[in-house]
């Protein structure tokens, strides 16, 4: 009985961990610069502006600044995700048409928690449910390509508008691929026995969630994630200090510089079948940037990395035949293209 | 007691099996276990996020690994 107690009121302490440790993370994230200068200069004793003390102070710098926003936005991430339930998702898209549904399932893609090897229930479940072919398409391609990780590290490494650009453009290409596989109506491309399958009713219960829990599954989430990607964010980093002075500037800017036409359809050719997740690539992003290759070229590579992934359509190969694949594929490769010469031609 | 995990066989789907294995044989609960990795099988059950543990026809969870405590509680109602 004791036991059971003690058990709550730790439950109950939990709510207090973000209040305790939210002002303290301000303070820490606000006095970041003043706090490196501190450990550069007086602690290790490096003298001013050398490129060895600029590629120290860089490291020492970014590494708990990204850290910091990690942990952060994680969190939110992870309590948000408890209000959006993969059924409750379903329920919100059954029935909607296309364009609104288009829209509707790519933002619910962000914010529903999702796993690539869940790709085939989850796409079962919504065609059970009466989700549109279309709309189910936009969710499966914003679930992987807009996540927490990716904007996290590209607003800490190269700022708001970088990390707002990809998620925008990541949105836009998840409503309009989904838009246009729901308009060519090839539902006929879809394994027979897709239609035929009868789904059980789930019967746990959708309970109230105390908001306590949805603290717990906020820290839960930081654990899990962070635990898990910190060590790519600190390699990436380092790359990032190291390269600084030792390659030259311009090393990337002939090969993946604006000025060479053909540099976006080959990042997304070689970037379509590797595999990676958000954190391991950041280090690939940030050597190229720095050596001279440009935003849209990089932007288009990274998403055709994490969006489309070989492993993840040889799963749904189970449901869909090769003529949709192909579509699938090809759609979105096209949208990620025409994403990166925009921002070439922009920036 | 018949334990059923659901899942297409990745990291996560066979850390769930594991731990529910582990905690059966720690507490000396015994369970015969099932593995269904059959997506129209899977469907039966309404899930629509895997690993999904279910025990004696009952879906526990879908798509996380709960905790320990939790699993025992389960384990002991059946």
């Amino acid at each position: 009985m004791n036991f059971i107690t003690n058990k709550i009121s730790e439950e109950k302490y939990k709510v207090l961990i973000p209040v305790l440790l939210l002002p303290l993370w301000f303070l820490l994230y606000l006095n970041l610069e003043r706090l490196t200068n501190f450990i550069v200069i007086e602690i290790i004793n490096l003298s001013q502006s050398s490129h060895f003390t600029e590629a120290i102070r860089f490291f020492i710098y970014e590494v708990p600044k990204v850290l910091l926003l990690l942990i952060l936005i994680v969190f939110a991430v992870g309590i948000i995700r408890t209000y959006f339930s993969p059924e409750r998702t379903r329920k919100i898209l059954g029935g909607k048409k296309l364009f609104a549904g288009n829209i509707l399932a790519s933002m619910l893609g962000i914010v529903t928690p999702f796993c690539s090897c869940s790709a085939i229930p989850l796409f079962l479940g919504f065609v059970e449910g009466g989700v549109p072919l279309g709309v189910t398409f936009s969710f499966l391609i914003a679930a992987p390509m807009i996540n927490e990780v990716a904007v996290v590290l590209l607003f800490g490494l190269f700022g708001w508008k970088t990390a707002l650009i990809y998620m925008s453009t990541g949105l836009f290409i998840a409503m309009v691929s989904g838009f246009i596989i729901g308009r060519f109506k090839l539902e006929k491309y879809v394994e027979t026995w897709v239609y035929e399958v009868k789904a059980g009713q789930l019967n746990i219960k959708e309970e109230k969630i105390l908001f306590n829990k949805r603290i717990s599954a906020g820290i839960d989430a930081v654990k899990e994630i962070v635990g898990k990607v910190w060590i790519y964010i600190v390699i990436g980093i380092a790359v990032g200090a190291g390269i600084h002075g030792y390659v030259p500037e311009n090393f990337m800017a002939s090969l993946m510089g604006k000025s060479a036409w053909w540099s976006v359809p080959i990042a997304v050719l070689i970037g379509v079948p590797m595999y990676s997740n958000a954190a391991g690539i950041i280090p690939i992003v940030q050597a190229l940037l720095e050596k001279g290759a440009s935003l849209g070229t990089v932007l288009a590579f990274m998403m055709s990395v994490i969006g489309l992934s070989l492993p993840e359509t040889i799963i749904l190969k189970k449901v869909l035949k090769l003529q949709l694949i192909f579509v699938f594929i090809g759609v979105v490769a096209v949208g990620i293209i025409i994403v990166g010469y925009l921002f070439n031609l922009i920036y | 007691m018949i334990i059923k995990i659901l899942g297409g066989g990745c990291a996560t789907c066979n850390k769930l099996e594991e731990t529910v294995k582990r905690i059966a044989s720690v507490n000396r609960i015994e369970a015969t276990f099932k593995k269904v990795t059959d997506y129209q099988e899977m469907m039966k059950y309404g899930i629509m996020a895997t690993p999904a543990l279910v025990i004696n026809e009952t879906v526990k969870c879908s798509g996380i690994i709960p905790k320990d405590e939790q699993i025992l509680q389960w384990l002991k109602e059946n």
